[in-house]
């Protein structure tokens, strides 16, 4: 499957991210080469093949719903661009 | 002392021949004489590794030292080490100081080691050259005009330099092997949930593995057994007992059935890499194992799997970075969107970009199908693939990588070319299965390595058939000149 700028455009709103207009179309061109490469699969059939997710076919295991861990709010929220009382501060563009 | 392997350094510290301090202070020298050449590490944490190299020494002195007490180590800056900054090779990141340990870093601490530093790596561990990275390319020591692969470029070319005796990776489709193979050192991808992933930043959950790199088997075997184990914290951690895996390194190769996958020595693979890995099968049965010729028919398919797979998984993983609890934030955002989409093409490169827009499409509505869940049914297939031949065999061996390393700036404008740098590793990953890679040759200055595959848990195996190699041949001594 080969993809044009338009479609480009659409994938990068969906990812969240801004890609320059120049930047496109080589975007465009790679985007199409790795699709043209996995499309090698096509080859094979695969009906009444069961998917792999895990590579163990192992189910997640589950734990019990119980608090673990202590409070650090202060210690993770010193990484954050902004903090104030506790809270994260974006610009005011966010509702 | 920058010569000696773990196993000798372990030794040495216990014998009071050095401290731990004095090793420290001279690895820290040698880094900070080396690395501007190198490009290895991103972060050196000088001040810490002498403060934990002092705490090792009284540890030793009270009579609770381990076998790694004091011994230095790089981490790959893919780790979270509290208080130290986490980069993953990211411009996203680059600021990023972890508020925790990841799993690997807390258990190599209790074990006694002395972190060194953080090692370079491309960028969010996409890439197979190490020129991905926003702190820019790792040099090979081998030959400063190639690259040393990727994506644990740094911490490979640490250790190859005899900057660290031993050093952290992860492996999501090649990246501890391809870069041991290139740099001429040995690492090991454990089986998937061997290692806990737990504060390892996530690329491709459901293949994403740590390990150890180092120059030997036997020390690869040292740092495993202490890093490896059940975690509670990481959903596919397995809860099964670490074996000693010092204590089987020494088994004899009698008898021991290893299978050559036609599909791996056919086109693609260089001349002259195949002239030295098929030397090295000649050393193994000199060693008594028996060699035969399979078949995994699928392999072909599995670069064009592994490239729905990873990007599929790494397109969600990475809309964490959002521009609002940490990492790069952009200026003056004029709304909601225009935040999170520049913040996002800011902090991410080209590799990671083109990775997160195949993923996004191939999740995307009525794509799914097509792209994702038939991926997940190759990857079924390159798994019974290999379940057929441990059937018959006990490891699996073939050249690590088709090439030796490549030089900077070759391959890292045609994506396609670069990818299929991983193709005997990436089919490893999508089984789930440990692989190991050895140092056995060169081509001219280059290193060439040997893969070694096993069944599920089988790493005992692969790190015993590694040393009983490294115990006939002196490939794994050799040193780079410019760093001897």
């Amino acid at each position: 499957m080969s993809l044009g700028p338009a479609e480009v455009g659409k994938i990068a709103h969906l990812a969240r991210l801004a890609i320059r207009e120049q930047d496109v179309p080589a975007y465009a061109r790679n985007l199409s080469a790795i699709l043209e490469l996995v499309e090698q699969m096509n080859a094979v059939d695969t009906s009444g093949v069961a998917p792999l997710a895990n590579p163990l076919d192992m189910a997640q295991r589950l734990r019990a719903d119980e608090v673990t861990e202590t409070d650090q709010r202060a210690h993770f929220q010193a990484i954050a661009p902004r903090v104030e009382a506790g809270l994260y501060l974006v610009p005011k563009v966010i509702e | 002392m920058h010569d000696k392997t773990i196993a000798q350094l372990s030794a040495g510290l216990a014998a009071g021949e050095f401290s731990s301090e004095e090793l420290t202070r001279a690895l820290l020298e040698r880094i900070e004489q080396f690395n501007p050449s190198l490009n290895a590490f991103i972060t050196v944490t000088d001040e810490a590794a002498l403060s934990q190299a002092r705490a090792a020494d009284q540890r030793r002195r009270q009579g609770q030292a381990e076998p790694l007490t004091g011994v230095p180590i790089a981490q790959k800056d893919i780790f979270c080490t509290d208080g130290v900054r986490t980069s993953c090779g990211s411009r996203m990141l680059d600021r990023f100081i972890a508020p925790y340990n990841a799993t690997v870093v807390d258990k190599l601490n209790a074990a006694g080691m002395v972190m060194l530093g953080k090692t370079n790596m491309d960028e969010f561990a996409m890439g197979s050259s190490n020129e991905t990275s926003f702190y820019g390319p790792v040099r090979n020591p081998w030959d400063l005009d190639a690259v040393p692969g990727g994506s644990s470029g740094g911490s490979a070319a640490a250790v190859a330099a005899r900057l660290a005796p031993g050093a952290t990776g992860t492996d999501t489709g090649g990246s501890i092997r391809q870069p041991a193979a290139l740099c001429g050192i040995t690492g090991i991808k454990p089986t998937y949930g061997r290692v806990s992933r737990w504060g390892m930043i996530a690329y491709a959950s459901s293949l994403d593995q740590g390990g150890p790199f180092a120059r030997t088997a036997e020390d690869c075997a040292l740092l495993l057994g202490a890093m490896a184990g059940f975690d509670p914290r990481d959903s596919t951690s397995v809860n099964q007992p670490v074996p000693d895996y010092v204590a089987a390194l020494d088994q004899p190769l009698t008898g021991v059935k290893i299978g050559l996958p036609k599909e791996y020595f056919g086109d693609g693979l260089d001349g002259s890499v195949a002239h030295v890995v098929e030397a090295a099968i000649t050393e193994y049965q000199a060693l008594g194992a028996q060699i035969v010729e399979v078949s995994l028919p699928n392999s072909r398919l599995a670069i064009p799997a592994y490239y729905v797979i990873a990007p599929a998984e790494c397109s969600s993983n990475l809309a964490r970075f959002d521009g609002v609890r940490y990492g790069h934030r952009c200026d003056q955002p004029k709304d909601l969107l225009d935040l999170y989409t520049r913040s996002r093409a800011e902090g991410f490169g080209a590799e990671v970009t083109r990775r997160i827009l195949v993923g996004t499409f191939a999740l995307s509505a009525g794509y799914y199908d097509a792209y994702y869940l038939k991926a997940q049914q190759i990857r079924r297939l390159i798994s019974e693939d290999f379940q057929r031949v441990f059937a018959q065999v006990d490891v699996i061996a073939g050249p690590t990588s088709p090439t030796v390393a490549f030089n900077l700036g070759e391959k890292v404008d045609d994506p396609i070319t670069m990818y299929l740098s991983d193709i005997y590793t990436i089919a490893v990953n999508l089984a789930g299965l440990p692989g190991l890679s050895l140092p056995v040759g060169f081509v001219g200055q280059r290193p060439v390595g040997l893969q070694l595959i096993g069944n599920y848990f089988a790493e005992e195996r692969l790190l015993n058939a590694a040393h009983r190699y490294q115990q006939a041949t002196d490939w794994h001594r050799r040193t780079p000149t410019a760093f001897a």
